[in-house]
């Protein structure tokens, strides 16, 4: 038997407080006497009565335990200190409790929290983002605005810290399963995707899910990681943890083109992950080369290793390409023009602006128009959400006697509106051109993939769920 | 299945509602962060001090740490003279950041006039007042010489001073006696009923109070009474029912055993049972003990002083050394007595918000329902009031705890950080004095410090 005696001074707790204590400790195992109680004349006498001699004052607090050896003393002492230390419970309060005013008090109120999302002015992302980091929370930014030398210091901090800074500017991720953003409820599968770009990303999910073959993770990296100034810091610790992911058999990067020297950066990371990487950074990126080589067409064959750093031209050979790496057969888009082509002018109109470039690439000609471009979203919601801008160009090109063809995105997913086919279907009815839609979608996506696109068709549409192949069509369509 | 992040996707949002709409619509749990921008002007220098947010917690960890830990002690009673540093014949100490006389209010001419002809340094009030403005008294603030005062907190030579050992850092504190209810110095009044009452508290008040002390035979822990002050109903500031009672139960069977003439004993026993605020004058020197030992951390941006003058707030930060940040002195929200209005208030006055740094008074506010009609009436006004603090404190007291809050901890240690960035100021309770001097408390309330001072103390940390 082993006896302790501890005094603590003035340290005040209400006695059913402390009856609780003692209660809870003499539970545990091998303990025999467990006395927790302020040294008031009457509790020391109770002491005295149990055996245990006490010096000590009224406002003193005494633990004393008497248990069957010292491991037994040990374990009534940490259930004591335990029981002591336990913060107030406030949960039955907790419905009204007011909502908190910083992303460091509510990672602080609940320390579950794991991600901060940022959709904030962005002058205000320096100082927010960093305290989102030191309160050990990855951050999300979709804000824009934000300086390259404040993005790279940001994500040198989340390096720092072992987190994720996905932004500036940053649109789409999916994590674990959770689309972040505009992103696509796609299955969970083998390909993983490093997105410089938000759009580019949803293309490459949508894409797979085309092919049924699903996605591990998707991680945005802000559309100017790959500046010279930011250096790749967020795609290549992306590509790291894709590489160390085991779900992830396959990986693909999406970026705008690159500084040159980035590029190579990211190609020497990519080669040493062990696992094949395809590279979608536009057609006409100057990387060096060593180490990747270009696929004009996916699908054509399946040669080259199988660790291999390839580049890919277009999002849907990136996709093609991943999908017959991981064992799958790529999806197969031949939708045709459903009648004669036109003599004239393509106009493409964007919510997207990785898509946006790639159409405008392969057509070739013609006027393209990013209505996601920061020109048009000051002081409005992106063309993803709110459409009016881009239907008013809409119906004035489509009844436009020198427009041969009008291409269009049309993305849905989480975040996007909830309803875009029909705000497009009435504008689309009276085109006199050939409207092409390249329809950025999931499966499972909540708009629901299948009635958006019937809408589109019932309209006039020509729909495909892939991009690059939709702006082929609309340069056939203005050939005739 | 392999999680990315090292820990299930769970999201703090902190803008737009529909990215947390689409969040919850997966099922992800998701926290909505009302966020609004900082105080304009200091973007930048939270953004610098974001970048050593680690440095800072430690040195935040530490000084709240050195605050919570702080076991005060009512050991005795002395002189200003005695136990004040610098404190000669011609010194008196005031409430608040350091003041000219010419920029001070009414009541805080008025008590440094009272203080004056109680020490005999003029010939009458018109003299005293002279010799003020003439620059013949030496005005400091109480703060700086380790004492606090409430409202005007005149402090002079000869008036006698608790003293408040902190046992775990070995600092001291100092406080006068507090004088009760109606004409007092402390709000300005000085007419021969206030001067009487002065030399009763320095002849007898102090002497029975000591003896008494002294009888008992060991200190009484200020933190230990406060704590149950707390269970009782108290805040610690505007409600000190609970902790005089306390106080007079202590001090009663030493009292009535002490060798002094009955008269005094019972002038003595009734004047503390007859002030309810007799035990504030003990629980500031209390918490001044705990913040001093908070003080001089460096980076640390835990406010570890808030006073006012009736002029200006200042606030001082366990980081920045001595410096006061100020701002204008607020004008009490409150309610008021019959015949008196905001019209005859007086800014915001007096050393009485070290009891808010400490994580007492307005921060206690959920334990003292019976002063709720002070912040909206309802008992859950309090506790909205409480809560509120959690996000601009630091961390949470261990000893003063909330019973209506499943006895959590007071929120503790005020981050000036915070306080620019959500927006949110230290929620403080007061008493209200009359403008003119003499006439005394009209009222009590609640009053927001200057986002000002707060927003100085950043710039400067950073």
């Amino acid at each position: 038997v082993t006896e302790r005696v501890i005094v603590r001074q003035g340290a005040y707790r209400d006695s059913v407080t402390l009856m609780l204590v003692s209660r809870a400790a003499a539970a545990e195992e091998g303990a025999e006497d467990v006395a927790v109680g302020m040294a008031t004349p009457l509790n020391l006498e109770l002491l005295a009565d149990q055996g245990f001699a006490v010096a000590a004052g009224p406002n003193d607090l005494v633990i004393a335990i008497r248990a069957r050896d010292d491991e037994a003393a040990e374990r009534a002492l940490a259930a004591v200190e335990r029981e002591l230390s336990a913060r107030g419970g406030d949960d039955h309060f907790s419905a009204e409790r007011p909502a908190t005013r910083s992303l460091v008090a509510a990672a602080r109120r609940d320390p579950r929290l794991s991600v901060a999302f940022l959709s904030i002015p962005g002058r205000h992302v320096p100082y927010e983002a960093a305290a989102a980091l030191e309160a050990g929370l990855h951050v999300f930014c979709f804000s824009d605005g934000v300086s390259l030398s404040d993005e790279a210091a940001l994500k040198r901090h989340a390096l720092e810290r072992g987190l994720l800074f996905m932004g500036a500017d940053c649109g789409t991720a999916i994590v674990d399963g959770v689309a972040l953003g505009f992103a696509n409820a796609v299955e969970r599968g083998p390909v993983g995707i490093v997105g410089a770009s938000g759009t580019g990303t949803q293309e490459v999910c949508c894409l797979l899910d085309a092919a049924g073959v699903g996605v591990s993770h998707a991680i945005g990296v802000g559309g100017r990681d790959l500046s010279a100034e930011v250096g790749g810091l967020m795609m290549r610790r992306s590509i790291e943890l894709l590489a160390a992911d085991p779900d992830t058999r396959a990986i693909v990067a999406v970026s705008k083109p690159p500084d040159p020297e980035v590029a190579g950066a990211i190609e020497a990371a990519a080669r040493a992950t062990g696992k094949p990487v395809i590279l979608a950074f536009g057609a006409d990126y100057a990387g060096s080369a060593a180490g990747a080589e270009t696929r004009e067409s996916a699908g054509a064959e399946s040669g080259g290793s199988p660790t291999a750093v390839e580049r890919a031209p277009t999002l849907e050979d990136a996709a093609a390409r991943a999908a017959e790496l991981v064992g799958a057969a790529p999806a197969r888009f031949g939708e045709r023009l459903r009648r004669a082509p036109g003599r004239g002018s393509v106009r493409g109109l964007y919510s997207g602006g990785t898509l946006c470039g790639e159409a405008e690439r392969i057509v070739g000609r013609g006027v393209f128009v990013d209505f996601g471009a920061d020109e048009y979203t000051q002081g409005r919601a992106h063309p993803m959400i709110d459409p009016s801008l881009r239907l008013e160009r809409l119906a004035r090109d489509a009844r436009d006697p020198e427009v041969a063809a009008v291409l269009l995105d049309v993305v849905l997913g989480y975040g996007a509106h909830p309803n875009p086919a029909a705000e497009l279907a009435p504008v689309i009815e009276q085109a006199q051109t050939h409207v092409i839609v390249a329809l950025c979608g999931a499966a499972r996506d909540p708009q629901g993939l299948d009635a958006q696109r019937e809408r589109l068709e019932a309209a006039g549409a020509v729909v495909t769920r892939s991009n690059a192949h939709a702006a082929r069509l609309a340069r056939e369509a203005s050939d005739g | 299945m392999a999680d990315l992040l090292g820990r299930p996707v769970a999201v703090a949002n902190a803008g737009v509602d529909l990215f947390a709409d689409e969040l919850e619509r997966q099922g992800v749990r998701t926290e909505r962060v009302e966020w609004r921008p900082p105080e304009p002007g200091t973007e930048e220098a939270l953004a610098r001090l974001a970048r050593e947010a680690a440095a800072i917690g430690r040195a935040n960890d530490a000084a709240v740490a050195r605050m919570d830990e702080t076991r005060p002690l009512l050991t005795g009673v002395g002189t200003a003279r005695q136990l004040l540093p610098g404190m000669g014949d011609r010194t008196i100490l005031h409430a608040g950041p350091p003041i000219e006389w010419a920029d001070m209010s009414g009541p805080l001419r008025g008590a440094i006039v009272g203080a004056a002809v109680h020490e005999g340094l003029a010939t009458d009030r018109e003299d005293a007042a002279r010799r003020a403005a003439a620059g013949e008294l030496e005005l400091a603030p109480c703060h700086e010489r380790g004492a606090v005062g409430p409202m005007a907190g005149v402090v002079s030579a000869s008036m006698p001073m608790v003293v408040v050992e902190n046992a775990t850092h070995g600092n001291r504190a100092f406080c006068t006696f507090n004088e009760g209810l109606g004409k007092v110095l402390r709000y300005g009044a000085n007419d021969n009923e206030v001067l009487d009452r002065l030399v009763w508290i320095r002849d007898v008040l102090a002497r029975v109070f000591a003896r008494a002390l002294e009888r008992l035979g060991e200190p009484i822990d200020l933190r230990a009474m406060t704590a149950q002050a707390l269970q009782m109903g108290d805040e610690g500031h505007n409600r000190n029912r609970a902790g005089t009672s306390l106080l007079l139960r202590e001090l009663l069977p030493a009292l009535v055993e002490l060798d002094e003439p009955s008269a005094d004993v019972a002038a003595v026993a009734r004047f503390i049972a007859g002030n309810d605020h007799f035990y504030l004058n003990l629980t500031m020197p209390a918490s001044k003990a705990a913040a001093d030992a908070a003080a001089g951390i460096e980076r640390s941006s835990i406010v570890v002083a808030m006073a006012r003058n009736g002029t200006e707030l200042g606030i001082r930060v366990s980081g920045t050394g001595d410096a006061w940040f100020t701002g204008p002195s607020g004008i009490v929200d409150g309610l008021y007595l019959p015949g008196y209005g905001p019209e005859d208030a007086n800014p915001d006055i007096g050393d009485s918000t070290i009891t808010e740094t400490v994580g007492l008074g307005g921060f206690a506010m959920a334990a003292a329902p019976a002063i709720v009609r002070f912040v909206g009436g309802r008992a859950e006004d309090a506790l909205e009031a409480t809560r509120t603090m959690y996000d601009i404190a630091w961390s949470e007291s261990t000893a003063y705890q909330i019973p209506a809050l499943g006895f959590r901890g007071t929120p503790l240690g005020i981050d000036c950080r915070e306080v620019v960035h959500t927006r949110v100021l230290p929620f403080v309770n007061t008493g209200i004095a009359h403008r003119e001097p003499g006439v005394g408390q009209i009222g009590a309330g609640v009053v927001e410090p200057p986002m000002e001072a707060f927003a100085k103390a950043v710039r400067a940390l950073a």
